[in-house]
């Protein structure tokens, strides 16, 4: 059974249809590589699943009942997490702060509840820990190398049950050594059984991690194939429209 | 031994002493005390109970509205009607006791003028998107005014049948001696500082300066926490305004005027950051400590007072550049 199933959706702004037709599902411990030129409508479907926009038509389905999602942090409610491209950090608070905004630990009867810094310490350091990067929680993010920020905004993630952690580009901006690592990161994701889908540009990120490979194209689907059916030459192809479609 | 990964997750970068000699609050708080201790050999009159008292009573209406800044400064915005707000939630509260009410009525109608006034920033900035500086700078000549016409631009000086508790409430020492307006500085400025620190609406206010985008999308309620600031602003300059009625006994309609610049170069010096996520409550005390001694110091020392902007403005800027320059320091 599909951990998301996506049927016959759209969105338009405006006269701009931005995302057309689109059905897919997902898997349970797959990983999903989501890719296509800028503009194509990646961005727009994986804010429809994260809750910021709403789909013209079409609907979701999650563990077979219907997901109808007004916001963000609904969607973090039914276990879908979301790593954001720019890593939504914030430089001047600790890696703990940031890994808990939102969502902080806090003691103390009724309205009277302060703030658990030993708790939030305690357990940001057993994410790093179970994510085998060097982070230390009470350090600013200000000071962290980029690997150590995706392992901050990851590390969110792995707050709640997560069924499914959307990642925008996060092999985007970081060196070679840190890809690396991030790539293990994700695998770690999958080995939970967690559905991870992984928006990139990169190719050899997706076709070192991914399971399956979803090519968009001006908004629609154009492709669906198993990462081993699949090659870079024909992904590339169909991204830029050298190929029409494939089944 | 190899360190292994829980060892390094572990570790503390910084000691806790490290911390405190790395923050701006800390070397301004060492200028402030080396500043008494000079001024103590160097003057007759600086260490005297009355000077003193008198040093600290002053501090207290720029270090009060300074904890209000601090928290809009730390979000990334800034407030220049502090010193109008004063000025007209003083004047609501003489107009009101003026006509015969109550004491707890005056204080009731002068904390409602503030909060509406904040509310008003606070919508204006986070929903309607305006920047900061223009709403609270068209406040700064609205509320102004609005207290010249309540007043008829008239000097209040009788409070009704009130009076003297406004008069006691003001300029009293209920407690060991200590001057009233000092006492509820020290009691804003814990409030303060707890909030900060160990609430998550503190925890917030620091994201928002950070990073107001990833506060928004990580599920921080951005909009509702910057309109609490700017109330939490405005009332402390309505809570500065009824306590400098009370020390003052009378209230003209250009009281407060230029504070705000006073309001904001406390909580600069103080180690508060103008493009946001810094700052602290004991900071903006230490902050108006500091303008407040440099200003009580010039006199004492026979330096004519004109020079004061100067040593003032030069404070500000050697605050900052020393930080600064401990920043580039440390990044090399």
């Amino acid at each position: 059974m599909a951990v998301l199933e996506l049927t016959n959706i759209s969105k338009h702004f405006g006269a701009i249809q931005a995302v057309n037709d689109v059905s897919f599902s997902i898997e349970a411990g797959e990983v999903v590589g989501l890719m296509g030129d800028n503009g194509a409508g990646k961005s727009t479907l994986v804010k429809m699943i994260a809750g910021n926009f709403s789909p013209s038509h079409g609907t979701m389905r999650m563990d077979d009942v219907e997901l109808v999602l007004n916001k963000p942090v609904e969607a973090r409610r039914h276990g879908i997490e979301i790593v954001h491209q720019d890593l939504a950090l914030c430089d001047n608070l600790t890696a703990a702060a940031n890994v808990f905004l939102g969502r902080e630990i806090r003691r103390g009867v009724g309205p009277f509840r302060i703030l658990d810094y030993a708790a939030m310490y305690k357990r940001a350091g057993q994410i790093f820990a179970e994510l085998k990067s060097e982070t230390r929680p009470r350090d600013l993010v200000k000071q962290m190398s980029g690997g150590q920020r995706q392992a901050v905004a990851i590390a969110r993630t792995r707050l709640s049950e997560a069924k499914i952690v959307l990642m925008d580009e996060p092999t985007a901006a970081i060196s070679v050594r840190q890809v690396a690592e991030v790539l293990n990161l994700i695998r770690h994701l999958r080995d939970q059984g967690i559905a991870v889908v992984l928006i990139s540009h990169r190719m050899p990120d997706v076709f070192d991690v991914a399971d399956r490979v979803i090519v968009m194209r001006r908004g629609r689907k154009v492709a669906d194939k198993r990462i081993a059916a699949s090659s870079p030459e024909e992904v590339t192809g169909l991204i830029t429209g050298a190929i029409e479609q494939v089944a | 031994m190899a360190i292994t990964l829980d060892q390094t997750i572990a570790h503390k970068q910084q000691s806790w002493l490290g911390e405190k000699l790395s923050s701006q609050t800390f070397w301004v708080l060492i200028a402030v005390i080396l500043a008494c201790i000079f001024l103590s050999f160097a003057t007759d009159s600086f260490a005297t109970s009355k000077n003193l008292y008198n040093i600290t009573r002053n501090v207290t209406f720029v270090a009060i509205i300074a904890l209000g800044m601090t928290l809009v400064i730390i979000t990334g915005g800034i407030d220049l009607s502090v010193g109008s707000v004063l000025c007209l939630c003083s004047m609501i509260l003489g107009v009101v006791m003026h006509a015969g009410y109550s004491l707890e009525v005056g204080i009731a109608a002068s904390v409602a003028t503030a909060l509406v006034i904040g509310a008003c920033h606070g919508v204006l900035i986070a929903y309607i998107g305006m920047p900061p500086f223009v709403v609270t700078l068209a406040t700064l000549s609205i509320a102004r005014s609005l207290a010249m016409v309540a007043s008829g631009n008239t000097v209040v000086f009788q409070f009704g049948p009130d009076h003297d508790k406004l008069l006691a409430l003001g300029g009293g020492a209920w407690f060991f001696g200590i001057a009233n307006p000092v006492f509820y500085m020290v009691v804003l400025a814990l409030i303060t500082g707890f909030i900060l620190r160990w609430t998550r609406f503190g925890r917030y206010i620091y994201a928002i300066g950070g990073n107001e985008h990833a506060a928004t999308l990580t599920g921080v309620p951005v909009r509702q926490i910057k309109v609490a600031v700017y109330m939490i602003s405005s009332l402390s300059a309505g809570i500065a305004g009824i306590i400098q009625t009370g020390w003052l006994g009378a209230i003209t309609t250009n009281i407060g005027a230029g504070l705000e610049l006073q309001v904001i170069a406390a909580a600069v010096i103080g180690g508060a950051a103008l493009a946001g996520g810094v700052g602290t409550a004991l900071g903006a005390i230490v902050g108006a400590a500091l303008i407040e001694i440099i200003r009580n110091s010039l006199g004492l020392l026979g330096i004519n007072a004109f020079w004061q902007g100067c040593f003032i403005g030069g404070a500000i800027l050697f605050a900052v550049l020393f930080d600064r320059i401990r920043k580039f320091r440390q990044s090399e």
